[in-house]
């Protein structure tokens, strides 16, 4: 059985198909990728994966649960934790507030334990102070230093570690990353590739990536996925999406007479 | 170690300066034994309670609430009517009048926290008005413009409070078991997803925050707090009407806030104390002391928009109070 499965699903924004008629499935373990030209529906089908837009047709299912009729915090709950484009830090909170916060539904501190603080509520941040700090950890020396900093003082690049730190902390089953390189240098880029597969590797999390970097999505991914205006063109090991004529044309045009 | 005044929060780390200012407040009125300054310091009071209930909606939640006279008022009224209908001893009202106004700011939170931003605003600026226009009109209730003369004064296990002396102490203590607890909440997993939701809520929503019913909760610890201070205020008064629950006060309350900083527990503690003070001061303006108020609000939005515990041009308000990390191998980060 399949970790993901997006059957047949659609969006229409007004006259335009967004996505059309979708089917794809991630097995555990994997790391995919999804690549396409700017417009061709790779956000929106994220959107609709983690439940921040609505299905026009067709079903997602997550773990055998139907995951398009539900709310995000749900979705997420059942562990499936994503990061965004243009990233979406809590910009007045320390690093370490946010690795707290992605642990969130690991959490069951309500206004009386935290007007009382029993023992549970103590062990409880402990633990999850821990566990931020081992995430944390996982991007060497970029964030552990700042874990007293505000989001708003890290780099662009920080910012971006600092989403997918506070993503993993809550130890996903699948992990959505949109464009996790967007803006960053070649030497950041193939840091964050590296990052890829050792989330896959040592965490054993599954991970679903929006890349236009190809250097990255060739290098990370296991299996790549082709969306264009809304549709899957293709799909395979990356070895055959570099030489699928379909793929070249939506990304290059056709040739001239051809 | 220095401390920053945004960051500051009374814990056992810092007991050499939290402790000096309590016991400066604790002596106070032996030294002042005068009717008048004693009033204004009860008064004083009064407003910590309540912008610091607002600093929780507006401070940290970052919703926009209009409305948090209209929540004092329900809390006064409903002491007043349980003291003055059925002989409702304070120890009673107290907690009942701050469940009645949490169940109102539940009542008006449920169907209108789905409402974004300015929408919010404008639901909660009418729900003051209605409130008010109710406490006028129904007769039967509230009396209507007569207001309801004759409150006991509280009186707690058969020791009735008489003067502003005694009541100065009163209001100490609730100022000290609010801010205790408000400060409990928000230094929490609670207080945490509060702050993510005025950060970024769609962030917060894909880390499996339910944001709509955090806001609620925060929305109705608000007015609950705001309850509170209204049953104080009515058995202190020993009177209320409507006019002390206009709209006007409302923006008082918010300037309060404002003025002292949203978003940190001192703020609005300062910012209560420091309008409540202002004013008496210039008396003499007379009529034209609101002229004041409006300069000072601008002044503090222009000048200082973190407010008086801010730190500015560092960091804004500090949205969190906890501790920071301390790490063995904490080493200067790598640019």
């Amino acid at each position: 059985m399949s970790l993901l499965e997006v059957e047949s699903v659609s969006v229409v924004f007004g006259g335009l198909v967004a996505v059309k008629k979708v089917n794809l499935s991630i097995q555990e373990g994997e790391v995919v990728g999804l690549i396409g030209p700017n417009g061709a529906g790779k956000t929106t089908l994220f959107n609709c994966v983690c439940g921040f837009q609505p299905v026009d047709e067709g079903g997602i299912l997550f773990q055998n649960h139907s995951i398009h009729v539900m709310a995000p915090h749900e979705i997420a709950a059942l562990g499936l934790a994503r990061t965004f484009q243009t990233s979406r830090i809590f910009k007045r909170m320390t690093v370490m507030e946010h690795v707290l916060l992605g642990q969130h539904s690991h959490q069951r501190t309500g206004v009386w334990g935290a007007i009382i603080r029993p023992a549970y509520v103590i062990q409880e941040e402990e633990r999850c102070r821990e566990k931020g700090l081992q995430i944390l950890s996982f991007f060497e020396d970029r964030l552990l230093p700042r874990v007293n900093d505000f989001g708003e003082t890290l780099s662009y690049a920080n910012r971006r570690r600092l989403e997918i730190a506070r993503a993993l902390v809550s130890d996903p089953k699948l992990l959505l990353l949109d464009e996790p390189t967007a803006g960053m240098n070649p030497h950041e880029s193939a840091g964050i590739a590296r990052l890829i597969r050792k989330i896959r590797d040592e965490l054993g999390t599954t991970v679903f990536l929006i890349e236009h970097d190809m250097k990255v999505i060739m290098g990370a991914s296991d299996r790549i996925l082709v969306l264009d205006h809304g549709e899957k063109i293709a799909e395979g090991l990356p070895e055959e999406i570099r030489q699928n004529h379909g793929v070249i044309e939506a990304y290059l045009g056709r040739k001239h007479g051809a | 170690m220095t401390m920053a005044l945004y960051d500051f929060i009374p814990r056992r780390g810092n007991m050499k300066i939290w402790l000096p200012v309590l016991g400066a407040l604790v002596v106070f009125p032996f030294f002042v034994r005068n009717e008048y300054i004693l009033n204004t310091a009860v008064f004083a009071g009064i407003y910590v309670i309540l912008a610091s209930s607002l600093n929780i909606t507006n401070g940290y939640t970052g919703l926009f609430s209009f409305g948090h006279a209209a929540f004092y008022g329900i809390g006064a009224y409903t002491a007043a009517i349980l003291a003055t209908r059925f002989g409702f001893p304070f120890l009673l009202t107290l907690p009942l009048a701050g469940i009645v106004a949490g169940i109102c700011g539940a009542a008006i939170a449920l169907p209108t926290l789905r409402l974004r931003g300015i929408f919010l605003a404008l639901v909660t600026i009418g729900f003051q008005q209605i409130t008010f226009l109710v406490i006028m009109n129904w007769i039967g209730l509230t009396r209507g413009p007569m207001g309801i003369p004759g409150i006991p004064p509280v009186s707690i296990f058969g020791f009735a409070l008489k003067s502003n002396f005694e009541y100065y102490y009163l209001i100490l203590f609730l100022d000290v078991v609010v801010i205790f607890l408000i400060a409990r909440i928000v230094d929490s997993r609670v207080g945490r997803t509060f702050v993510a939701i005025r950060e970024d809520e769609l962030a917060a929503q894909s880390i499996s925050i339910n944001t709509f019913r955090t806001k609620v909760l925060s929305f109705v610890l608000a007015t609950f707090f705001a309850g509170l201070a209204g049953a104080f205020f009515a058995h202190h008064a020993r009177f209320v009407s409507a006019d002390s629950f206009r709209l006007e006060e409302t923006f008082l309350i918010l300037t309060m806030l404002i003025v002292g900083g949203m978003g940190s527990i001192l703020g609005p503690v300062i910012g209560a104390v420091f309008l409540v003070i202002l004013p008496e001061v210039f008396r003499f303006l007379a009529e034209y002391r609101g002229v004041v108020y409006g300069l000072i609000m601008i002044a503090a939005i222009l000048f200082r928009p973190e407010g008086i515990a801010g730190v500015p041009g560092i960091i804004p308000t500090r949205g969190i109070l906890s501790r920071p990390e301390k790490l063995a191998t904490m080493e200067e980060p790598v640019p």
